[in-house]
């Protein structure tokens, strides 16, 4: 080695990491006790102006996801008037025609009397240990129905295969994980659904 | 600091005590001791590990669990996380690791490829989850599971571990020390050497058909 | 320094160069040039020293089942830019299928030709070391030709007939005879199979590979393996090398461990099914890989992203770009022995590039972000803002610190300067790309060699630096995150308004036959894909150009003459993914 080795640059170095374990305490200091499990002191760790500690200590303190972040996806129905389920899947099977792996199953519902299909999945089954998280069912689905869920803390002690039961979540669920894509789409049906209507009235 | 919970055998502590004594059984201080202090075995596969990696960096940090040593000589770890798809090229070498670990030992199956096969469950050099050759403690689904997930599961490891006493435990028991899985063979495809016997007569019955 | 973008020159006629023997591909859709195989060589050779063709980017083979034959692809280019040039050797569908190796001529075609003999059972003959590469010696069959089943077969195309509308969860292992996802030969017996040594063939090259101790001191060599359980093999990598003392003799890596069968799954998806899947290639950086196979498709349906599209495609890549080199620098500096503490410092910067794609795209690492004719949807509101800050204010001061806590420290000097040399010949006799191929002198960059997309319009340099040596591959990672930012602070700013889409969402998309081979610079190298559409809704062959596995093909020449514990490092500097490697 022709390079001289004072150990100079190591001191650089370790001047670089003495720095940001002093920035912490600067900033706990400016922060008086609001930096840790406050939202504003998590979105301030995890933003541009974050300086010295950066760790969100899980479970108590949790990082916000995006309204966009999707997990493993799930059903939306909606509550009729005395609270009974409606679900919004018609059974179409785009979404089991869409996903790359193919880890949706679903059972069309015939009427026994016409044989025609009911617009309600008998059976829906989505392998969790299979699905991608791509979204795209979600995506194609033209009814709304099916939806990515926000909701990580899924760790059990089995393998995981959901069926139409587990997969169910209320409309209300889905406006408050995902507000602005929910008030998009409902403005989106109760448009499509005037327009179906005015003709009539017409 | 003593954790609440730790110190609640069902005794209860005069007034006076309270705070000097501490009585816990002994199935709970091993119990709190082990949960804490988990080391996972540095071992990645896939993508997973690249979140199993964030989980141990700063923002996650996997130290407030006791579990940051990660030790690449599975000999010194007691939790492997199985963080990734598993390969039929890999699962001889995956089992041998396991065989390695001591007892007691936990095995995370982080996503959905390690749990079930995952999205490419299809591949013909996939095995449909680890769980086929090596018994799996707790599974994480997703693709992949954020940091947050995985620490999720972590949680549900050290409450597995929680709920353990030590008069059951297999490893105070007589008997065998530790229960050795039998490591696969890559033959034509893979064989997996439990099911030798049954083989011949499938491909027999595959030819038929 | 910059290389001007060169103007898109005219279709270069080999014909004039070998008449009767080169003849231009007529299939509808497709290019390049047919030869027999017998003047492969002579043509190859002729391509590198005559014509300035110096630099293989992909060779693979395609299986034409109904035609009856099997097909070789080269696709060659020059490296100071321009279109490129692909042959092709088609050969009747007859085992043995063999075509002349071109090892001797492009050594970058070595791991390249074993895949092919891998997956297509096509044998090239004077190859130094044809074995298997992705699956093991002893497996049965070679999986890509499109007459071979895996145990799990369904149907030849998705979606599959058993999802809906009878769609019962039935798991696909309890449909075999096996019970899983095997298959064996007709009449196997397990219990008379007698099993081989595994490693015979691997250390039967190495020891041919060995070279020679000119001491004339008879030390005893001894063989090693690193991996694929290695703490510094970055994945599940395996390093089998001999020693001579602490020296390298020999070396050869070994991969496949986790081969997921991305091609043979690719060919069976739809268009739109892959792109999730692309994600999973090089999974530091899916949003590259959303853009190369983007733009594969979008050259054969012959589409354009509005330009708004464009310019986020553009921001997303090159965010990408960062996080991959931020994990790289922190690996690389694992391996010279600073522990965790710098992986640290890039990993929080990457979370914040993580924080933008989740909010996005919807997941840190599997964006699944882009759609042909543009991207899923618009930046949510205040990205824009965020993308700003954090480039404007953030980023560049804290690369600045990074570099100032590693540029000069001793450790990293004196283990990176000197070690593992990567000469500029070497670098294109090896098909190296990006980053690798940069380090070592040669100004090449697929942005500024073929521009794709925008990047004409942004103005930022190729990264070049001369030595090749380890420590030049770790600065040049820092020096291109600098014009990475560079480019996302043009983009945000010029960022205009409007759709986000070209054509109306479809999850069926119709794409014409014909073969494209798309490219782009990707965080480390040129990726490419090769897809050749038959007309229906899967492509016929789905080809990945992984710059990570080409790039490998370089590693056991470096290593040859360092010491034991440089290999580590060697690898960390080329910053390998294993699932791109694998496939």
């Amino acid at each position: 080695m022709s390079e001289e080795m004072f150990g100079k640059g190591i001191l650089k170095s370790l001047s670089v990491s003495l720095k940001r374990f002093v920035e912490t305490y600067l900033d706990d200091l400016k922060w008086l006790g609001r930096r840790y499990r406050t939202a504003e002191g998590i979105t301030h760790r995890g933003s541009k102006d974050g300086r010295g500690i950066f760790t969100v200590q899980y479970p108590e303190e949790k990082i916000p996801v995006p309204e966009e972040f999707r997990f493993v996806p799930f059903l939306v129905y909606d509550e009729g008037p005395d609270g009974e389920k409606i679900m919004r899947c018609t059974s179409c099977g785009i979404c089991s025609r869409v996903c790359p792996p193919q880890c949706i199953w679903i059972t069309r519902t015939t009427d026994p009397v016409t044989g025609r299909p009911i617009p309600d999945p008998a059976e829906f089954y989505i392998d969790a240990d299979i699905c991608m998280n791509c979204g795209l069912c979600a995506e194609y689905c033209p009814f709304d129905a099916i939806k990515m869920d926000h909701d990580y803390e899924l760790a059990s002690f089995g393998r995981n295969v959901f069926d139409k039961a587990r997969l169910s979540k209320p409309a209300s669920y889905y406006e408050e994980i995902r507000p602005v894509n929910a008030a998009r789409e409902n403005a989106a049906r109760a448009a499509k659904e005037a327009a179906r209507a005015a003709p009539k009235e017409g | 600091m003593v954790p609440e919970e730790l110190n609640s055998p069902g005794y209860d502590i005069p007034p006076e005590a309270r705070g000097q004594v501490a009585i816990t059984t002994l199935d709970r201080i091993y119990n709190w001791g082990r949960s804490a202090s988990v080391w996972p075995m540095m071992f990645g596969l896939a993508c997973c590990a690249i979140e199993m990696i964030c989980a141990a960096a700063s923002r996650y940090d996997i130290a407030r669990f006791g579990m940051e040593i990660m030790r690449p000589s599975p000999r010194q770890s007691d939790l492997m996380i199985v963080a990734g798809t598993v390969t039929k090229k890999m699962i001889p070498l995956i089992v041998r690791l396991y065989n390695q670990m001591p007892e007691p030992k936990y095995v995370l199956a982080m996503g959905a490829c390690a749990s079930g096969g995952g999205p490419f469950k299809e591949g013909y050099n996939v095995v449909s989850g680890v769980d086929k050759f090596i018994p799996v403690d707790v599974y994480v689904p997703g693709c992949p599971p954020t940091p947050q997930a995985l620490l999720n599961g972590l949680m549900k490891i050290q409450e597995k571990i929680r709920g353990e006493s030590l008069k059951t435990s297999r490893w105070y028991q007589k008997g065998p020390d530790s229960v050795e899985m039998p490591i696969p063979l890559l033959g034509p495809d893979l064989i997996d050497t439990r099911k030798i016997a049954l083989i011949k007569p499938a491909a027999k019955k595959g030819q038929e058909a | 320094m910059a290389t001007p973008a060169p103007v898109s020159a005219p279709a270069f006629d080999l014909s004039a160069r070998f008449p009767g023997i080169a003849s231009p591909d007529t299939r509808p859709g497709y290019s390049g040039w047919v030869i027999p195989k017998e003047n492969l060589p002579e043509v190859a050779a002729a391509l590198r020293d005559e014509l300035g063709f110096d630099y293989l980017s992909h060779v693979t083979g395609v299986d034409y089942l109904p035609e009856g034959k099997m097909e070789v692809v080269y696709q060659f280019y020059k490296t100071t830019g321009g279109p490129g040039l692909s042959l092709k050797v088609q050969v009747p569908r007859q085992d043995p299928i063999e075509v002349p190796s071109i090892v001797s001529i492009y050594p970058g075609a070595e791991f390249q030709e074993r895949e092919v003999w891998d997956l297509f059972g096509i044998r090239f003959t004077g190859h130094p070391d044809l074995r298997r590469i992705l699956m093991w010696e002893g497996f049965e069959g070679h999986p890509l030709r499109k007459d071979w089943k895996e145990a799990y077969y369904e149907e030849d195309i998705k979606p599959f007939k058993s999802r809906w509308p009878e769609g019962k969860h039935v798991p696909a292992e309890d449909k075999t005879p096996f019970g899983d996802n095997v298959t064996y030969p007709d009449g196997f017996d397990a219990e008379k199979w007698i099993p081989e040594d595994p490693e015979k063939a691997l250390y039967g090259a190495l020891a041919r590979y060995q070279v020679q101790d000119e001491t004339g001191l008879g030390t005893e060599h001894v063989i090693v393996n690193i991996g694929p359980q290695h703490p510094s093999t970055h994945g599940v990598f395996r390093v089998a090398a001999i020693l001579d003392g602490e020296t390298i003799v020999s070396l050869k890596p070994v991969m496949g461990y986790l081969h997921r069968n991305h091609e043979k799954i690719g060919e069976r998806n739809t268009y739109l099914m892959n792109m999730p899947f692309t994600d999973r290639l090089d999974y530091l950086s899916s949003m590259s890989n959303n853009f190369g196979y983007a733009l594969t498709v979008e050259k054969l349906m012959n589409i354009k992203p509005p330009e708004r599209a464009e310019y986020i495609r553009v921001m997303m890549a090159e965010m990408t770009r960062i996080s991959n080199h931020l994990m790289a620098i922190g690996a690389l500096t694992n391996d010279l022995g600073a522990y965790f503490t710098p992986m640290l410092y890039s990993l929080e910067e990457r979370e914040l590039i993580l924080d933008i794609f989740e909010a996005v795209a919807g997941s840190r690492m599997m964006c699944n972000y882009f759609r042909f004719g543009g991207v899923v949807r618009d930046l949510p509101e205040g990205i824009p803002e965020k993308i700003k800050g954090l480039f404007f204010e953030r980023l560049p001061r804290r690369i600045d610190e990074l570099e100032r806590f590693l540029s000069e420290n001793e450790i990293v000097r004196s283990r990176g300067i000197g070690q593992g040399v990567l000469t500029a010949e070497d670098a294109i006799r090896y098909s190296a790309s990006g980053p690798l191929l940069r380090a070592s002198g040669i100004p090449y960059d697929v942005r500024r060699a073929e521009p794709y997309s925008i990047y004409d319009r942004f103005d930022f340099e190729v990264c070049v630096r001369p030595n090749g040596d380890i420590y030049d591959r770790l600065m040049i990672r820092f020096d291109e995150i600098r014009q990475s930012i560079r480019i996302v602070q043009q983009a945000v700013r010029g960022l205009p308004e409007g759709p986000v889409m070209a054509v109306k969402p479809a999850y069926t998309v119709r794409v014409p036959p014909g073969e494209a081979y798309g490219r782009v610079e990707g965080p480390k190298g040129e990726l490419g894909f090769y897809i050749i559409s038959n007309g229906k809704p899967s492509p016929w062959r789905y080809h990945v150009r992984a710059p990570s596995f080409i790039n490998l093909t370089s590693f056991g020449p470096m290593c040859i003459g360092q010491k034991v514990a440089d290999l580590v490092a060697v690898l960390g500097s080329i910053d390998i993914v294993l699932g791109e490697v694998d496939r």
